[in-house]
């Protein structure tokens, strides 16, 4: 086997499983998940947290409100994670500086980035929605970070529990279809 | 045709604990109507006040929120009377001030000043969906409307109003946002 065929077949074992972000995401104490599906997380997170009597499931119609609900939910200390594709995180993007970034809400985002190629960094994707995103999030000073593999859903917990302790905005950028549990 | 301002200085009357959550026009008239701890401002991202009040509600059933919305507001976020009324509070009472036109923005008219807004909101599912014109009219029935189990819709059909000083930065100061968080959970 060449490397080039090892490397795929490396990438190939790598797997990122629903039920242990859902896992993570109820222990952050999140009880609320606001939605509009994304084919990323569609089969492996979001049917799942349908079907899951913890969480109260939010189908919005335009992922902008999700930024307003979130911030209405934080007053009453009720947290909610934000479910989204990247497109629409970038059609989003005036809620999230006014009322995210500018007003200092804690808003958390799971971002599915579509089309993104896991074996690469998302900033040197072929696809260029997928290439500013990161860059985005930092001019606009939004932590992120990347969910690719199971390893990473350690960091889903704490950037949850930071961005409400300190009321601040955060992106988890899931660079994987999750495996449904 | 009704005034703004003398349909808020009735509302006024029937708020006591209610979570008032206005914007733009609404907000700065309503502010200097009626200043108190739990109004909750929605300026910065024009459309939201709607879902900030859709989350309000979920979070708090215990209590009343009641949305001062705007028409160019509202336009701008169509899809929260769907997303509302999935979601069914029964604790939300939604008010649309319709004087057809962007009057925080230079007064210039929006795309169809004749759209149905009552009608939108029947359509998506509100519960409950009134229109007032006579100032008369909404005084008899706004103590009815605020109690009913919602989601509730009603639509003010008001003139422009008198020129507003808009300080957005006062509406949404960050002392404010501590205040009616502090208070929220004090009433928990």
């Amino acid at each position: 086997m060449d490397a080039k065929t090892a490397a795929k077949a490396d990438e190939a074992r790598v797997e990122l499983h629903g039920g242990r972000i859902l896992a993570a995401i109820k222990d952050s104490g999140v009880e609320f998940v606001l939605s509009v599906p994304d084919i990323v997380t569609s089969q492996g997170l979001l049917r799942p947290i349908a079907n899951d009597p913890a969480l109260r499931l939010v189908r919005v119609c335009k992922e902008d409100e999700c930024v307003g609900i979130a911030s209405g939910l934080s007053y009453a200390d009720k947290r909610a994670l934000i479910l989204i594709q990247y497109t629409g995180f970038l059609d989003s993007l005036n809620a999230i500086r006014a009322v995210a970034v500018e007003y200092k809400q804690p808003i958390c985002m799971m971002v599915g980035l579509l089309g993104h190629e896991p074996e690469r960094p998302p900033t040197q994707s072929g696809r260029y929605g997928v290439r500013i995103i990161e860059p985005i999030c930092d001019a606009m000073g939004i932590e992120h970070h990347l969910i690719s593999q199971d390893a990473d859903v350690a960091k889903i917990k704490p950037a949850i529990g930071k961005a409400y302790s300190q009321s601040q905005p955060v992106a988890l950028l899931i660079g994987r279809r999750p495996v449904a549990p | 045709m009704m005034k703004r301002d003398e349909c808020f200085k009735i509302l006024a009357r029937h708020v006591a604990d209610e979570i008032v959550l206005a914007t733009y026009s609404s907000a700065v008239e309503w502010n200097d109507l009626n200043p108190r701890v739990l109004n909750y401002f929605s300026i910065g991202a024009m459309g939201l006040a709607s879902s900030h009040g859709l989350g309000l509600a979920l979070a708090r059933p215990d209590k009343r929120i009641v949305v001062l919305d705007g028409d160019g507001s509202l336009l701008m976020n169509l899809g929260s009377l769907v997303t509302i009324a999935a979601a069914a509070p029964k604790n939300l009472v939604h008010f649309v001030c319709n004087n057809g036109c962007y009057e925080a923005n230079g007064g210039h008219p929006i795309p169809n000043p004749k759209v149905d807004f009552t009608g939108l909101a029947r359509s998506a599912g509100y519960a409950q969906c009134h229109d007032f014109s006579e100032l008369r009219s909404f005084e008899q029935q706004v103590g009815h409307v605020l109690a009913q189990d919602g989601p509730v819709f009603a639509t003010l059909h008001i003139e422009k109003s008198r020129p507003l000083k808009y300080e957005y930065r006062d509406l949404y100061a960050a002392s404010r946002r501590a205040a009616i968080k502090a208070a929220l959970q004090q009433a928990s």
